[in-house]
């Protein structure tokens, strides 16, 4: 066996010298150390991410069990910067009482599903692909249950665990007939070997179904709403953006490389899960009171939008995907980052808790709708952006009839999100949220959001970035 | 980025200057300012234009300037204007000049107020400069959204309802309008969103078939086609003066400005094909909201119900397909923005004196606010198409271009279209008549005091806008009608 192969997989060894690094420190370091651990954390993960930045060449390590490709510097590059982002929003949130000696494993369990999310994105083989996938499960459910002693929390870990040990339990089956079929769990090798034999249709239902169940899509959500309102909303958050953002990317790259030949029959199903996700995503979003629940709904109805652009399939619709990803990342951890200082500071979940917030907060109140418009696809935020090139993707593969109902949907989703804007500016409240004083670290994050929801549209460097290394 | 992109950069400029300004007095100087220059940018601009024409220029568009946006899609950003843009581009700048104006003691949040109201200038004045479609489109989705927190939170009566329903009922115009982008751009195979390279490339009649009818529609929904039209006496009603003057007066013109740009420009077999589907819809809009209108007792109502009528002609002209229907289409929008937004001006000052809008509580204003009551009287007479006001010459060019089809089906519904003269009569006349004359019943009113000097101002700005088209058309039909050289060449090609 080379041994230098390691030394090729960078974005994930330094990954793994950052915990390392973090762990060591977390043992050693006294009560006075503690208080930089973050700020050592943060560090260390922006180095990460800067030194990991710059595409290199595409290549295959261990025989073709890890495999690069330059597209996946940008995916990981927007995966880490949106842990960034959420590790900085955590930052008040764990320096409570209660959370104070559990710095190291919030942020080591974060890091560990980011790294089982490299390995995910990389992998050459199924194999390879499980562990990333398991490594990206198991410790967010340990996330999840953070609060453990609160019971919603508990309660929220223990239903994301059965659901994800049966999703997994389900695409291990699949991965299982695959083998069966064609004797190989390369994907270079899978790629030839599929033909489309009934066997291998099943095999793909059965292993794609996992994957659905990460991305939330209908009928795959079913967890989604109770977990979202159940775990700390930081982790909500990553469950969200990052979490998601890794599976779709996957989903993307094992349909068009190594089900190819299955094309007619993914392309059914996605259209399907497209039209359900979305459709019924918007309906329950709309009866919602909870500020996190209605979350959890928009981002199922989101998650329909990103596979708009993988059912296209093609260069445009990768690009498409990695940009949406990286819009959805800011604007819906801008929610994300005002509900979980208002949740921090007041304690208060429901829509009805923001009437009236503009007149104490006007700064958190108009960063929310910011992004709640980019979420809603009105320009010139970046949200409109991102939708319209979903949509010229898979008008570019004819699919007219789902755009079209998918655009009906955006009528929709802005209606909802329009009833937070409503409740924020227009409605009166007799007591309404007092002044917050937000902390820095949270500051700078939705500064950083509100910079990519405003930016990210008009700026089109970003897009043709991503579009060169999606070729 | 060339002249004409400062017609988005004074926008937001002003956006930033309301950012930074602290008093109601920098928020007026600030918005006034930028107003104004808006106001002189677009004389210059007609200046610059009709030069340009005399001296021989016979491009289709011109001032036009191209900038590579996003190239892997081929979105540029270009811009570029003909007469029938620069006549919009006029209107929307008097319009906003004069929406400065009669929202000046706005209350509350006036920062606010002027901030969303700039947005909105973007993208209105965004829209009718670009020819590209998808900057278009974006700018037509700027111009709605600002819509819902103006009429939310300054607006009046039901005003949660009616912005969330004008909001919505608009996004899911945009959403026909999108998807008719797309099969265009995808449709005829295109390597560019630029309407005028669009415009050379021949798009299957199959496929014009779907999307004329879907982007007709979903501009339409703007230009308050029946029956999507429902959105505009509520959205109208509840709006705050400034928000329905500019709606009513420059949006709604957005809707028949695409369609005419977009629908027929771009697919017009279909648009001969299927024209007569839409003639049947504009011609009941027609009817249908100027007998609403008789019914309405709120000026308001009244008002957008005869918008709906008078925006309908707009849309019925279009697509009677020849030159002379076309400019009278443009002249309509001309004229019913400018009387339009007179209209709502007046409203809104007399509302803002006698706190109610209900036509059988008021009467007698003449006698306590002549100048007000005055011009109520001419916006009416503009309204019913009085010659030697814009409406008359407007309504004139429209008919008379309709009769040109010598067809019985579009002669009859020209004869439809023509009777709602009569019915607007039937209704100006009545409202004129019940609440300016007779006796003052109420005590109050007699305490009430006329117009103050910037409402004058606005006013007169209008009326005399009003009587200028209206005495004087020949340069400004003749700037539009030879700007509709190229889309007749379309048509007949």
């Amino acid at each position: 066996m080379d041994y230098t192969n390691f030394f090729l997989m960078k974005e994930e060894l330094s990954l793994i010298g950052v915990m390392l690094i973090l762990l060591v420190y977390d043992i050693f370091s006294g009560e006075k150390g503690k208080r930089h651990f973050q700020t050592l954390a943060l560090g260390l993960l922006g180095l990460h991410t800067a030194v990991n930045c710059l595409p290199r060449e595409a290549f295959d390590a261990f025989g073709g069990m890890y495999s690069y490709k330059p597209v996946m510097t940008a995916v990981k590059t927007i995966l880490s910067a949106a842990t960034i982002i959420v590790l900085m929003q955590v930052n008040n949130w764990l320096k409570d009482e209660e959370r104070r000696n559990k710095q190291g494993e919030y942020i080591y369990l974060t890091l560990s599903t980011l790294l089982g999310m490299y390995f995910m994105i990389s992998s050459g083989n199924f194999l390879l692909f499980v562990i990333g996938l398991e490594m990206a499960s198991i410790p967010m459910a340990a996330l999840v249950a953070f609060d453990k002693y609160r019971q919603t929390s508990a309660e929220a870990a223990a239903k994301y665990i059965f659901s994800a040990a049966f999703a997994s339990a389900i695409s291990l089956f699949g991965i299982s007939l695959i083998y069966g079929s064609t004797g190989t769990l390369y994907f270079d090798d899978l790629a030839g070997s599929i033909t489309g034999s009934p066997l291998q249709v099943m095999a793909f239902v059965f292993f794609a179904a996992g994957l659905f169940f990460k991305i939330s899509l209908v009928p795959f959500h079913l967890w989604t709403a109770d977990v979202y309102e159940g775990a700390p909303t930081t982790v909500t958050a990553y469950l969200s953006v990052v979490s998601k953002g890794a599976a779709v990317f996957v989903l993307f790259s094992l349909l068009t490389k190594v089900f190819g030949a299955l094309m007619e029959e993914w392309q059914f199903i996605l259209y399907a899960l497209v039209l359900l996700s979305i459709t019924v995503g918007n309906l329950f979003a709309l009866r919602q009171k909870n500020m996190k629940r209605f979350l959890a709904f928009s981002s199922i109805s989101q998650a329909g939008y990103i596979v708009l652009a993988v059912l296209a399939g093609t260069p445009q619709g990768l690009t498409a995907l990695i940009y949406y990803v990286l819009v959805y990342a800011c604007s819906n951890l801008a929610v994300f980052g005002v509900v979980s200082i208002i949740e921090q500071r007041s304690g208060k979940t429901d829509i009805a808790d923001y009437n009236g917030l503009y007149k104490t907060n006007p700064r958190l109140s108009v960063a929310m709708m910011l992004a709640l418009f980019s979420l809603g696809g009105i320009p010139f935020f970046a949200g409109f952006f991102s939708k319209f090139f979903v949509f010229m993707a898979a008008a570019e593969q004819g699919f007219y009839v789902l755009i079209f109902i998918a655009l009906l949907n955006t009528v929709i989703s802005l209606y909802y999100y329009l009833i937070v804007v409503k409740a924020m500016f227009v409605k009166d409240n007799e007591r309404p949220i007092e002044t917050i004083r937000s902390d820095r670290p949270a500051q700078i994050a939705l500064a950083l959001c509100m910079f990519g929801v405003l930016c990210l549209g008009i700026l089109s460097v970003v897009y043709e970035g991503i579009g060169q290394l999606a070729l | 980025m060339n002249f004409l992109s400062i017609f988005v950069l004074i926008p937001t400029l002003m956006m930033l200057g309301l950012f930074l300004s602290k008093s109601r007095k920098q928020i007026q100087a600030v918005a006034l300012t930028g107003a104004s220059l808006l106001m002189i940018m677009a004389g210059v601009l007609t200046y610059l234009y009709l030069a340009e024409r005399v001296a021989g220029n016979s491009a289709e568009m011109l001032f036009t300037a191209d900038t590579v946006w996003y190239a892997p899609l081929n979105i540029h950003y270009s811009s570029g204007v003909d007469g029938v843009s620069v006549a919009m581009l006029l209107l929307s700048a008097i319009i906003v000049f004069t929406g400065v104006l009669a929202s000046w003691k706005i209350d509350p949040l006036p920062k606010e107020f002027f901030l969303w109201f700039s947005l909105l200038s973007i993208g209105v004045f965004g829209f009718f400069i670009t020819t590209d479609l998808f900057t278009m489109f974006m700018y037509y989705e700027i111009a709605l959204i600002p819509m819902y927190l103006l009429i939310g939170l300054w607006g009046s009566g039901r005003k949660e309802y009616s912005a969330m329903k004008l909001t919505l009922m608009l996004m899911g115009g945009s959403a026909f309008i999108l998807l008719g982008i797309l099969g265009i751009y995808y449709g005829s195979g295109a390597t560019t969103m630029n309407i005028l390279e669009l415009s050379k490339l021949h798009i299957p009649i199959e496929l014009q078939r779907y999307f004329f009818p879907v982007v007709f529609l979903g501009f339409g929904v703007l230009g308050a086609l029946f029956p999507f039209h429902t959105w505009s006496p509520d959205g109208h009603a509840s709006a705050p003066t400034a928000v329905s003057m500019l709606h009513a007066g420059v949006l709604m013109k957005l809707g028949g400005y695409g369609c005419f740009r977009i629908a027929i420009y771009l697919l017009p077999e279909a648009a001969q094909e299927l024209s007569w589907i839409f003639i049947v819809l504009t011609g009941i809009s027609v009817v249908y909201g100027a007998f609403s209108a008789i019914v309405q007792t709120d000026l308001k109502y009244i008002n957008a119900y005869s918008s709906v009528s008078h925006c309908g002609l707009v849309l019925f002209a279009i697509l009677m397909l020849n030159r002379t229907a076309m400019t009278g289409a443009v002249m309509q929008m001309l004229s019913h923005g400018l009387m339009t937004a007179l209209f709502f001006a007046l409203i809104g000052m007399i509302y803002g004196r006698t706190h109610t809008r209900d036509i059988r509580e008021l009467a007698g204003l003449m006698k306590v606010m002549p100048f007000l009551s005055v011009c109520y009287v001419i916006a009416g007479l503009a309204s019913l198409g009085l010659p030697g006001l814009s409406g008359f010459v407007a309504e004139m060019t429209i008919f008379v271009g309709a009769f040109e089809n010598p067809d019985i089906f579009h002669r009859v519904f020209t004869t439809i279209a023509v009777s709602s003269i009569v019915i607007t009569a039937v209704y100006i006349l009545r409202v004129v008549g019940k609440i300016l004359y007779g006796k003052v019943e109420n005590k109050h009113y007699l305490e009430l005091t006329d117009a103050v000097w910037y409402e004058k101002f606005s006013v007169t700005v209008l009326i005399v806008a009003i009587v200028a088209l209206g005495s004087a058309p020949l340069w400004v039909s003749n700037m539009i009608s030879d700007s509709l050289i190229p889309v007749i060449g379309q048509l007949a090609r």
